[in-house]
């Protein structure tokens, strides 16, 4: 394979100029269709029962009444009776009929008794959970923490944290699935990972990957939520099967989104950080904890982007009952962040510093970026007006509204991935490219149509962008900063 | 799932209230079309239950659907008629990406039901552009780049016109506050203020409002 490069700068007539995005008609006028808007021949409605309650057994399901309504084509038991459910809104029984409301009175027809368990829901405080839901890990250490408190000028104690926050996409989780043919399936879903769909559901609809085609035009939002055809995904596809191949399409409600399609696992600590006088940083010691869900949460990177030389650290995972934990934004980057910046700032307050000159005191923690994070924080803090605007906590000025300045370090390793494409040179002179990837708004599609036009010395609109579908060639997930950003 | 409180568009009658005037008339006899029955002390158009036939004229155009009378202009929209410019997304009136114009006054349609909007001018984003010209508000929205995703795109470009038509000059502040009906979860709002801004200019100086 040809070896690629960009243009020689001095070449590039498109990129680096600030150009509409392509989907950007589309879009304000309404036309752009997502899968959301699909409305398929012969299309039925799918609809899941959720369990009500957090935790529970199965004892029973009485589907029978709801069968027998009319325009009501499938009813499937997703999970039966003894079964253990670990989270309110879990899937019980999917439904598919020939409009939302038959479909919405069939699941009020359906009869399920529970066995109902006690459940947790709570994650602010280790002390109050039982003992069988905390996961702790060991004490780790670095260095010689205890000396180093001992031998420090200034120690201060803090509580940070955030909860647990839902994805909330705006295009709710959902699929159509519909067979063209015993064999082959069609599946419009709401996905950051449209080349990966097929072989995530070839198992469990019991066809082969090359047998699904999955497509997607436009997506409603993803967050790092929708990497998965998830179970209400290949339900649609099953009850479809039942339904002689008629499109099902399941798109979650809006109560059962923020129930069981994306949470951001929580996480607070306890921290204590100890400094010289003159702001060097020499002690850090934090008691974590957070959830994700029944599987628990990820342990933070504290203390984050600074590491701090002497260390002891304990996180302690706990299990609650809800929907589990998706990823968003660099898993567990956020949380670690406030954490460990939330610490530095109250170290900062306690030594009367001014936190732009205690972080350049700081800056070879950081590791080999040393030298570009002072770069960055040099032209942030002139951007800002730092000198004139930073002022020691409190502000004196009337009235409720307060102001306050800052500042914050933030990582993630964010490679890109490799994409394969077909190019098409017609003999018109037009270029197609064809490429297994998606945009969520990141503007993907602009962003490849200004590399081949660029690449090719070609004007954009001599190039058509063809994405979103999975017989085209491989590309990853959009997630994890790789793609555009947006 | 639904915000039974939320009052029916300009019916002084809530959905609750409705719903249970529904429920008196699955004692009577069947008919088509509705029925006049008192409730709450006042005379009520009772529908269905079934579906009744229903005629919506939308972006100028009659159209005919056969609905639940449970069943909001919003998904008789997206369902029956393939209008799925407006999105349903929270489903009880907060999110704005709903949003539809009802004789003039900007509307959730996810909180009107159907057999209510009968009789009445129902303008879509479908119905914005003139031919293949984008309406100067969604050109406005296009050149400042006040879309990611796009879900929430086509609400803010109706809210943003019915707010216009209503106040052709606004100040940043009025902007910011006339279109805190509707949300953006990818952040756009900074894009979407200054599309607004520039469509009102653009129907200041009547050039681009054709």
């Amino acid at each position: 394979m040809a070896d690629y490069k960009w243009p020689d700068a001095e070449k590039r007539t498109l990129i680096g100029k600030r150009i509409s995005r392509l989907d950007g008609p589309a879009k304000a006028s309404g036309k752009a269709k997502y899968c959301y808007d699909y409305n398929r021949q012969g299309l039925l409605y799918g609809k899941i029962l959720r369990s009500p309650h957090a935790h529970a057994k199965i004892k029973s399901i009485d589907t029978s009444a709801a069968e027998k309504m009319p325009g009501v084509k499938a009813v499937k038991v997703i999970q039966g009776p003894g079964t253990e459910i670990f989270w309110a809104g879990d899937e019980i029984v999917g439904i598919a009929a020939v409009d939302e409301p038959t479909a919405e009175d069939a699941m009020r027809a359906i009869k399920i008794e529970y066995e109902v368990l006690p459940h947790h829901v709570i994650d602010n405080d280790p002390k109050s959970t039982p003992q069988d839901l905390l996961k702790p890990s060991g004490d780790q250490t670095t260095g010689e923490p205890d000396k180093a408190f001992g031998d420090a000028d200034v120690v201060v104690e803090g509580q940070y944290g955030q909860p647990v926050i839902t994805h909330c996409c705006l295009e709710s989780h959902g699929a159509t699935s519909e067979w063209t043919d015993d064999k082959s399936l069609l599946v419009h879903v709401s996905t950051q990972n449209v080349s990966g769909i097929a072989n995530q559901m070839a198992g469990v609809v019991k066809v082969p990957a090359a047998n699904i085609h999955v497509q997607q035009d436009h997506i409603g939002g993803g967050f790092g939520s929708k990497f998965s055809i998830d179970r209400w995904g290949n339900e649609s596809a099953l009850l479809s099967k039942m339904a002689d191949g008629k499109p099902v399409k399941i798109f979650l409600e809006r109560s059962s989104e923020l129930m069981v399609a994306g949470a951001r696992p929580s996480s607070y600590a306890k921290v204590k950080i100890g400094a010289k006088k003159d702001g060097e940083l020499t002690a850090w010691e934090s008691e974590s904890w957070g959830t994700g869900g029944i599987g628990g949460g990820g342990a933070p990177p504290i203390p984050y982007v600074f590491n701090i030389p002497n260390q002891k650290r304990k996180n302690t995972s706990i299990a609650n009952h809800i929907g589990p934990s998706r990823a968003w934004r660099a898993p567990n980057h956020p949380q670690a962040c406030l954490i460990t910046m939330s610490a530095l700032d109250d170290l900062a307050a306690a030594l009367k510093m001014d936190p732009l000159e205690f972080y350049f005191k700081n800056m070879e923690l950081t590791g080999p970026r040393a030298n570009v994070y002072r770069d960055e924080f040099k032209i942030g803090a002139e951007l800002i007006g730092w000198k004139q605007h930073w002022h020691q906590r409190g502000d004196q000025t009337e009235g409720p509204i307060k102001r306050g300045l800052g500042l914050s370090l933030h990582t993630w390793g964010g490679l890109g991935h490799a994409s394969d494409c077909d190019l098409t040179i017609n003999p018109d002179g037009s270029v197609e490219l064809k490429m297994g990837t998606q945009d969520l708004g990141t503007g993907t599609r602009t962003t490849l149509a200004i590399v081949v036009a660029d690449s090719l010395g070609i004007p954009m609109d001599a190039v058509k962008i063809s994405i979103g579908d999975n017989k085209y060639p491989v590309s990853g997930g959009s997630g994890g900063t790789q793609r555009s950003a947006a | 799932m639904r915000d039974d409180e939320e009052d029916v568009e300009g019916s002084g009658l809530s959905r609750r209230d409705f719903l249970k005037v529904g429920g008196i008339s699955l004692t009577v006899p069947l008919v088509i079309g509705h029925r006049v029955v008192k409730a709450a002390g006042a005379d009520v158009k009772v529908f269905g239950p079934n579906k009744v036939p229903i005629e919506l004229t939308i972006n100028g155009k009659k159209m005919s659907a056969s609905v639940e009378p449970r069943v909001t202009l919003l998904e008789a929209m997206r369902h029956e008629l393939d209008l799925t410019g407006a999105k349903r997304v929270c489903d009880r009136a907060t999110c704005g990406a709903c949003t539809v114009i009802v004789d003039g006054k900007a509307v959730y349609s996810c909180t009107v039901l159907a057999i209510e909007a009968q009789g009445r001018a129902i303008t879509t984003v479908e119905g914005l552009m003139t031919g293949d010209k984008l309406h100067p508000v969604q050109q406005a929205f296009v050149d400042n780049d006040a879309q990611q995703c796009g879900f929430c795109t086509p609400g803010f470009v109706v809210a943003s016109k019915a707010f216009l038509d209503k106040n052709p000059h606004p100040t940043p502040e009025e902007v910011k506050r006339g279109l805190g009906g509707n949300l953006c979860r990818c952040g756009t709002y900074m894009g979407v203020r200054a599309a607004v801004q520039q469509a009102a200019g653009a129907q200041k100086g009547g050039r681009r409002n054709g």
